[in-house]
């Protein structure tokens, strides 16, 4: 059943509090074990042999040479896994076409990207490996490459999938496609709204793939065993997603594989799907050892899920007085080499900070020559709030009404009516303008080539399948069994905070573990900000499960009715007014002998969580340009934003800080620079330019809290919002220090530099 | 799409299983996207993956694509 557990205000002594983190002194001294500290004895190492071509179809595959060089144990290429029909299921962050999946994981018919599998081997060194992948002989027919999502919409752009025919048509297209989807939202009368507006603004935006640039590459080891079982330790956002997508590929049960999720060193959405999992359990199972592979970072860049690049047109019209008549948006987004971008999310989340009557959005979602997209914190979202909030600017700055109060005066409220359908419920989006316009960073003064920008992001969030146990220890304290991933950094010490707030004891009496896929209950893939929320609710339906057991217990061993005892301040005692009196008990005076008095107490919840509070947040960035070298200095950030509750403050002040540097860095430098040939000339952090902390100012935070009804700590998810203002906040904020307006992303300095130059009085256009 | 144009309509459902089936006896194109690809909204409140939520009478309904995250 659906689990929503309604908020209630009450006193709090834990939630809200600051304690140290329980993985805090193993990251800081090195101890913690990421998934490529794990080792086995005997182990092989295994190694991708990777398409050098963006576009080719497969002739034949010859490993004789490899299988036969000493140290090779196993060789696996198409021939080693089953083909799969057409399959959609929801076994990831999006709906997933398990033929697309197997064909990712390693290719059949065609290479599609620079970098897709062909085959692996493994070894008993990294060098036979490598060895044993340059013996391998592939036979391509090399096929001209498409990767600007633009061109790959022509009628006459190279196809990646003559099967592919455009879903979301009427009448069902007689040619295939690379727009593998068309999504369309309209709602009102566009055109009368337009017919109404005073002004009217139309731009389009361009922006490129860009990568989560998570510290730690994918890597995982597998051992297979004779009897058919496997064991999985894995960098991993969803241990349950992988084992559930493993099983599939691998046609096993899914009670045979049991996953081990490692530390992670950084998700953002790039380890919600299977890359080298069963690439290694196959190798483990032909060669009868455990098998270890570690991407390199190139593998990572090249072949993994990077996000979409896109092309957004977006016009917007408005009365004199700043009240928005129409809004309509194309989103055209790159999917990579299958279909399946987050084109739909952020085509439902274009518009929706604002209360609008006439909308239209349509979204395309478009086949390259590129790896196949993955989720980035806040699908979608960034890319169309780029568009979006860059024209709501300069349509205030044109109408000399002040960025903020232009927004307020459209602004989404509780009872809302989206475009996308429902209306909204409780949401904090007014609050979080407010505050921002109170800030004194909004205020503040600006010297030469200084501009201020603002900007603001919506996101939904999501609860879904989540599973938590606890067991009360024989001492009162608590071990708590979780299968939320720590990706945020804190999100295990958020629940161990709740439920420390529910038995009312100290936070360091619980001692919160993220358990292995044998343990607990299904659990979704940690993302859609969903951690502390869904997992949130599920600790405290465990623990309030356990609480009830407690009182139960101690009914019996007080010989008093159930009814006259209560839970409260870590014990049970005499409810008040209750006719019986009796001795209260401890938390470790029940649990020293709940072993003699019936057993140990436990509390276990296996829900489907819903009732996500949707998040919005307001950017305010000071820059400063260097016009001789296009140059972008951030100078001042400050991050607003309603999280509902903040259970543990400084970890949500680190979600508000981290959003925003990948915000800046998608903004000013990131992306994914393609030869002629299809190649990535930049699969290296030393020329795919993330910030480092001297490029950043700290990151000034304002935590709003407007509790969601539907959390009993009325918790919102506040991952992901944080990324989606930052692109936008800054264009318009270069624009203000230097008159220009950049609709290309990345801001780099020769963008700037060329778009001073193509603004100067008397240039020419060519 | 899968709906020859209409937008809305009136159903008797009790529950959010009963409404996919009801939709997909109503639009047999529709069916197949319902249980992957969609959410729902019941009187404001959306729900993923809740085959058995129940739906009060007269309560407003709304079909959109399924939300994700990263």
């Amino acid at each position: 059943m659906s689990t929503m557990i309604k908020y209630v205000a009450k006193e709090l002594k834990v939630v809200g509090t600051r304690p140290l983190r329980p993985d805090a002194v193993d990251k800081v001294t090195g101890r913690a074990r990421y998934g490529a500290d794990y080792a086995l004895p005997g182990q092989l190492i295994g190694k991708v042999l990777r398409s050098p071509h963006a576009h080719a179809r497969i002739r034949s595959i010859d490993t004789s040479a490899a299988q036969a060089l000493p140290g090779v144990k196993a060789v696996v290429t198409r021939e080693d896994f089953a083909d799969m029909p057409v399959e959609y299921a929801a076994v990831g962050e999006l709906v997933v076409n398990f033929r697309d999946v197997t064909r990712n994981m390693m290719a059949r018919e065609k290479v599609l990207y620079d970098g897709h599998p062909v085959a692996a081997v493994v070894a008993t060194s990294e060098s036979i490996a490598r060895e044993a992948l340059r013996l391998i002989k592939v036979d391509y027919e090399v096929l001209p490459h498409v990767i600007d999502v633009v061109e790959a919409m022509q009628p006459d752009a190279p196809l990646l999938h003559e099967d592919q025919y455009t879903i979301g048509v009427t009448p069902k297209p007689d040619r295939p496609s690379n727009i593998a989807k068309r999504i369309e939202f309209v709602r009102g009368d566009l055109e009368a709204g337009f017919r109404r507006a005073d002004l009217i603004v139309e731009r389009e935006f361009n922006t490129k793939p860009v990568h989560q640039g998570y510290i730690e590459p994918q890597a995982c080891l597998a051992s297979y065993t004779e009897d058919g079982q496997a064991e999985l330790w894995t960098s991993t956002q969803g241990h349950f997603v992988f084992r559930a997508q493993c099983a599939k590929v691998l046609q096993m049960d899914v009670a045979k594989i049991r996953v081990t999720p490692t530390e992670i060193g950084g998700g953002f959405g790039g380890k919600n799907n299977i890359y080298n999992e069963p690439l290694a359990i196959a190798l483990s199972r032909k060669s009868h050892r455990p098998v270890k592979m570690v991407m390199t970072r190139d593998e990572v860049f090249r072949a993994t899920g990077p996000t979409s690049g896109a092309n957004v047109k977006v016009k917007i019209g408005c009365t004199r007085d700043g009240r928005i008549t129409a809004a309509q948006a194309e989103l055209n987004f790159q999917a990579g080499a299958f279909g399946g971008s987050s084109v739909p999310m952020a085509s439902m989340c274009a518009f929706t900070r604002y209360d609008l009557d006439n909308v239209r959005v349509i979204g395309n979602d478009v086949t390259v020559n590129r790896p196949k997209v993955a989720a980035y914190r806040a699908p979608g979202a960034p890319i169309a709030a780029f568009g979006v909030e860059s024209v709501i600017d300069e349509m205030a700055k044109r109408l000399a009404i002040d960025p903020i109060e232009f927004r307020l005066r459209n602004a989404a409220k509780e009872g809302t009516q989206t475009y996308y359908g429902p209306k909204l419920g409780r949401i904090g989006y007014i609050e979080t303008l407010e505050k921002a316009r109170a800030h004194p960073h909004y205020n503040a003064p600006l010297g030469p080539n200084q501009g201020r920008g603002v900007a603001s992001g919506f996101w939904f969030n999501i609860g879904s399948e989540t599973s938590a146990s606890l067991n009360v220890n024989e001492d009162g304290t608590i071990s708590l069994m979780l299968g939320i991933i720590d990706v945020a950094g804190g999100s295990r010490a958020a629940m161990a905070m709740m439920v420390a707030e529910e038995f009312g004891i100290a936070a360091d009496k619980v001692r919160p573990i993220v358990a292995d896929t044998s343990s607990l209950g299904f659990n979704f893939i940690t993302a859609g900000s969903r951690g502390t929320f869904a997992g949130g609710m599920a600790c405290v339906a465990a623990a309030r499960q356990a609480i009830e057991k407690l009182r139960q217990r101690v009914a019996q061993i007080r010989e008093v009715p159930l009814g006259h005892v209560v839970w409260k301040d870590g014990r049970a005692q005499p409810a008040e007014g209750s006719a019986t009196s009796f001795s209260p008990m401890s938390l470790a005076e029940i649990a020293s002998v709940a072993g003699k008095t019936g057993g140990s107490i436990a509390g276990h919840a296996e829900i489907n969580a819903q009732g996500a509070g949707p998040g919005f947040g307001v950017h305010i960035v000071d820059v400063e340009v260097d016009r001789q070298t296009g140059l972008t200095r951030i100078l001042r950030y400050t991050v607003v934003q309603d999280v509902g509750k903040a259970i543990h403050p400084a970890y949500v002040e680190g979600q508000f800080q981290g959003g925003a540097v990948q915000g800046i860095g998608w903004a000013l430098n990131e992306e994914y620079v393609y030869g002629p040939d299809g190649i990535q000339q930049n699969p290296g952090f030393l020329d795919y330019r993330v910030p480092v902390a001297s490029d950043v100012p700290f990151i000034d935070t304002v935590i709003v809290e407007v509790p969601n009804p539907n959390h009993p700590y009325g918790v919102r998810g506040c991952g992901e919002v944080p990324i989606i203002s930052p692109m936008a906040a800054i264009a318009n904020a270069i624009e203000n220090a230097i008159g220009v307006r950049l609709c290309e992303q990345p801001m780099s300095p020769p963008r700037v530099l060329k778009a001073i130059e193509d603004a100067l009085p008397g240039k020419a256009k060519v | 799409m899968y709906t020859g144009g209409e937008t809305q309509c009136e159903l008797h459902a009790a529950n959010i299983r009963q409404l996919f089936q009801a939709l997909g006896e109503r639009y047999p194109e529709l069916l197949p996207r319902l249980k992957t690809e969609v959410a729902v909204s019941i009187d404001c409140e959306v729900y993923q993956d809740a085959l058995l939520q129940s739906i009060a009478e007269d309560s407003e309904l709304y079909l959109f694509p399924r939300i994700a995250g990263g």
